[in-house]
């Protein structure tokens, strides 16, 4: 079971942010929901990375070939997901801001007319 | 559709699609596992180049391109959350009054403010050296500015902040990644190759080659990017208000 545990979790992970995203009232909260979602992806490229006994990547303080180090790349590949998660997550939040100005609600349930 | 019905088809979706992710994860090869190709040849590549941070030397290095993708959606983002968030012609700008802030908060806020800013450019200076670089320092970097609006108050923060100036700093950090790829034409190499300077001696603050340069490139785009983002969106909190009188048309849009 433990050696596909990491990867259930994931699963698990972006199911709830897409129950969350299509049952959410408030669109702060999708947003939130969506970053829900987004994480799963940090734990699956995290538990695909994953080497027993691994160590960080980081070989300042480490002799090279000493111990083995968990995947480099797809620690990389989390890092870009984080920036782009956060940089998609202030856009959809200035949208969000305009949205509650133009209509005064962020029930995406209340936003069905089209207007302008 | 109802939402009663919109729940069913929500729960057969999810059901289908739980079902596939579970099958597909036990297709996965197991978690902990000791195949790891990209990997083993990620940290050959590194510790050739004498990076001693292996996630730096793919970011910075091996997928250089990418990362000039990934910041050019940083960018991308800034100037979409600048032009969604400016002041609008039914609104009007207050002035922002001074706030009282109490004495403990302000002294730890404003002791706090120079040790974030030194962490934060230590962590961008030691990108190829220690877990970090210029995302993660840009961050922090820019956080210590957003001290002195929990110590003092806005107006003490706008005063240290000219966000033009920062809006420049961001695309000039943005230019120098793309002129420290075309450099590396010039001198013979593939765009962004890491063949511009030498690799110098491992585990020391100058080597690495170019990974250094483009962390700091990085570095300052993203904290750049950040002061402006927060500066668009603490505007929008402090600054924009809607006009008490409104046009005499209903609905009015621009």
């Amino acid at each position: 079971m433990m050696h596909v545990l990491p990867y259930l979790v994931a699963a698990w992970v972006f199911l709830v942010g897409c129950y969350g995203l299509a049952t959410s009232r408030n669109l702060i909260h999708a947003v939130g929901c969506l970053a829900v979602c987004q994480s799963a992806t940090y734990v699956l490229l995290l538990a695909v990375g994953y080497r027993d006994g691994g160590t960080a990547p980081v070989f300042s303080d480490l002799e090279p070939g000493s111990r083995p180090v968990v995947d480099p790349v797809v620690q990389a590949l989390a890092l870009t997901d984080v920036v782009v998660g956060a940089t998609v997550t202030a856009l959809l939040l200035a949208l969000v801001v305009q949205v509650a100005k133009r209509h005064g609600t962020v029930d995406p349930d209340e936003l069905s007319e089209l207007r302008g | 559709m109802s939402r009663r019905l919109r729940m069913w088809v929500l729960a057969l979706g999810l059901a289908g699609l739980a079902a596939l992710l579970g099958a597909a994860c036990f297709e996965l090869p197991d978690f902990g596992g000791d195949q790891h190709p990209y990997g083993d040849r990620a940290v050959r590549a590194a510790l050739s180049h004498h990076t001693a941070n292996v996630v730096s030397s793919v970011n910075f290095d091996l997928r250089a391109l990418d990362t000039l993708g990934e910041e050019s959606i940083l960018f991308g983002a800034v100037l979409g959350t600048v032009v969604l968030l400016r002041q609008t012609r039914d609104e009007r700008h207050v002035e922002p009054a001074p706030a009282r802030v109490s004495p403990p908060v302000r002294r730890y806020a404003l002791y706090a403010l120079p040790v974030t800013l030194v962490v934060g450019l230590y962590v961008v200076a030691h990108g190829q050296l220690s877990p970090g670089g210029g995302f993660q320092g840009g961050v922090v970097a820019a956080t210590a500015l957003h001290l002195l609006y929990i110590a003092v108050d806005y107006r003490a923060l706008r005063r240290i902040r000219p966000v033009g100036r920062y809006e420049v700093a961001d695309a000039a950090g943005e230019a120098a990644f793309v002129v420290l790829g075309a450099a590396a034409m010039l001198g013979g190499s593939a765009f962004l190759a890491n063949s511009l300077l030498p690799y110098g001696e491992f585990n020391t603050l100058a080597s690495g080659g170019t990974v250094p340069l483009l962390n700091a490139a990085i570095g300052m785009e993203v904290a750049s990017a950040v002061v402006v983002l927060l500066a668009r969106f603490l505007d929008q909190a402090v600054e924009i208000e809607e006009s008490p009188k409104p046009p005499s048309t209903p609905t009015s849009r621009e």
